[in-house]
């Protein structure tokens, strides 16, 4: 046995650098991938529980213990289904939608810095390629809506496209506010710039770009109220309703993954990441309480999950031309004069920047 | 003032707030195979034909409940029986026309058809929809105690 140990570790070593490195990195990915696949899966339970609490009802309770393997019954439905694809659709592209979509969803994730050491791809310009990477998912929704030859899909895809376009912009001024206000593009730089306590992460200075970047977030993702893309009472179900089987659960983990992400990244931009908010509470110094750890982080994004599932059982749906309303007339400026104070203030070297 | 209550998002909050409550309260859900919510004795449901107790059919072939219901659900015949009255020798309710309103039930001089409070019934081959005189007298037999129980609770309002 112990033989056998050595001469894995001899193999091992002997393998080229950009092996070894490749297979490394290679589990890390799944070690990030497949843990998010089974939240997203969960989310879409706790999804119909929270909302089933909130009307008074009781949610899915049939499946396992409290319906706790709904999600897995979902999935194994959703497998074996029928994928069908219409008539004169462009088969290609309608096959291909769905895998555009999920893949931005996932591959953002490399830069999120899950603790203080760990984080797959550690560069410069992480608030950049999340940025880049997130406006891919427009894309998905479009060839989606446009492939499958059907006109309800494709208005769901127009209204989803101008929608997640315009607001695109407010989030992305939103984010070169942070980016003022850390002087790094680079997420663990970003956590690292809130360092102190509570009142010192970036959602008290930065306080109308955050609730700027999270309604942004929910109509990014295309969540209620801002859901007009799949308008059940209008156009069925927007741009993925020629979708059936697998193609149509991929669209559905890319929609829950994307909420996941923006979860995160709020997490990270306005309420300091990992970072604890105990952190210098007197008598807590050496507690495991005030130390960052990713617990802070599950716990944060926690939060805002419930807040995408919250304001689904709250808020109706917003009309179309008031989504564009708020995303071009007021959050734009809002996000544009708030840079413009910040910028002064940082020049000025008064306030939290200097 | 107006401006400031809408940037920091005040009536949103009190929605959230509201919601947020409810989350905590009781939930209302009746877990229908397991829990059942309570049940009128006036519940119309499947029919039945009621016997007198010493075993004679009630129905006279009187057509009242033919002539009465609004579906056109009920179909009778009738013929001399044997000991010289009128008897039925033909009657069908086709339950997927009937819209189960009791006039039948309403209209029946001798209490014979009657709505049962059973609302858990199947079909699965075609033509069981139609319930013949012999599965009405037959479902009359088997509940009787729980149908004249029923009308005995509803006798005094009537």
């Amino acid at each position: 046995m112990a033989d056998l140990a050595i001469f894995m570790l001899r193999t091992w070593e002997a393998l080229p650098e950009v092996l070894r490195f490749s297979v490394v990195t290679t589990l890390k990915i799944f070690g990030i991938i497949l843990p998010l696949i089974l939240v997203v899966a969960y989310y879409t339970y706790a999804e119909r529980k929270v909302i089933a609490f909130m009307h008074a009802r009781m949610g899915p309770n049939r499946v396992g213990p409290m319906g706790i393997l709904q999600p897995i019954a979902d999935t194994l439905k959703m497998l074996l289904k029928e994928v069908i694809v219409p008539a004169n659709a462009n088969r290609f592209l309608f096959i291909l939608a769905p895998v555009i979509s999920l893949i931005p969803a996932l591959a953002t994730w490399a830069v999120i810095p899950l603790n203080e050491t760990f984080v797959l791809a550690d560069i410069n310009a992480g608030l950049l390629y999340v940025l880049a990477l997130t406006s891919m998912g427009v894309y998905g929704v479009i060839l989606g809506g446009w492939a499958s030859n059907s006109k309800y899909a494709f208005l769901g895809a127009m209204r989803s496209a101008a929608q997640m376009v315009a607001y695109e912009i407010a989030m992305g001024f939103a984010l070169v506010g942070v980016l003022m206000a850390s002087r790094s593009l680079n997420l663990g730089e970003i956590i690292r710039a809130q360092e102190g306590t509570v009142l010192s992460w970036f959602w008290l200075p930065l306080f109308p770009l955050f609730l700027v970047y999270l309604i942004s977030g929910f109509a990014e993702t295309n969540r209620s109220p801002f859901d007009v893309a799949e308008g059940e009472s209008e156009i069925v179900a927007g741009f993925h309703v020629e979708y059936s089987g697998i193609a149509f659960g991929v669209f559905f983990v890319a929609e829950y993954a994307n909420m996941v992400l923006i979860a995160a990244l709020t997490a990270i931009l306005f309420f300091g990441g990992w970072l604890s908010p105990l952190q210098g509470f007197p008598g807590l110094e050496n507690s495991i309480l005030a130390q960052p750890s990713f617990g802070w982080l599950a716990s944060k994004m926690l939060f805002f999950m419930f807040c995408f599932l919250w304001s689904r059982a709250t808020f109706p749906r917003y009309r179309y031309d008031q989504i564009m309303r708020l995303g071009w007339k007021v959050f734009i400026p809002i996000t544009i004069a708030w840079i413009g104070v910040e910028a002064v203030m940082s020049y000025m070297d008064i306030g939290p920047w200097a | 003032m107006n401006i400031l209550k809408t940037f920091l998002l005040g009536e949103l909050t009190k929605g959230l707030r509201l919601t947020f409550g409810y989350f905590f309260r009781k939930k209302i859900t009746v877990r229908y195979p397991e829990e059942k919510a309570p049940q009128s004795p006036r519940f119309r449901g499947l029919h039945a034909l009621r016997r007198y107790p010493n075993g004679e059919e009630r129905c006279i072939g009187c057509k009242l409940c033919e002539a009465v219901c609004p579906a056109l659900a009920i179909t009778i015949e009738s013929d001399v029986g044997l000991d010289g009255t009128r008897r039925t020798t033909r009657y069908d309710i086709d339950l997927f026309k009937c819209i189960y309103c009791g006039f039948c039930e309403e209209a029946c001089p001798v209490d014979a058809v009657v709505e049962t409070r059973i609302h858990e019934y199947h079909m699965e081959v075609k033509g069981e929809n139609i319930l013949t005189k012999d599965k009405l007298l037959a479902l009359g037999d088997r509940y009787e105690t729980m149908i004249a129980a029923d009308k005995a609770s509803d006798a005094a309002y009537r």
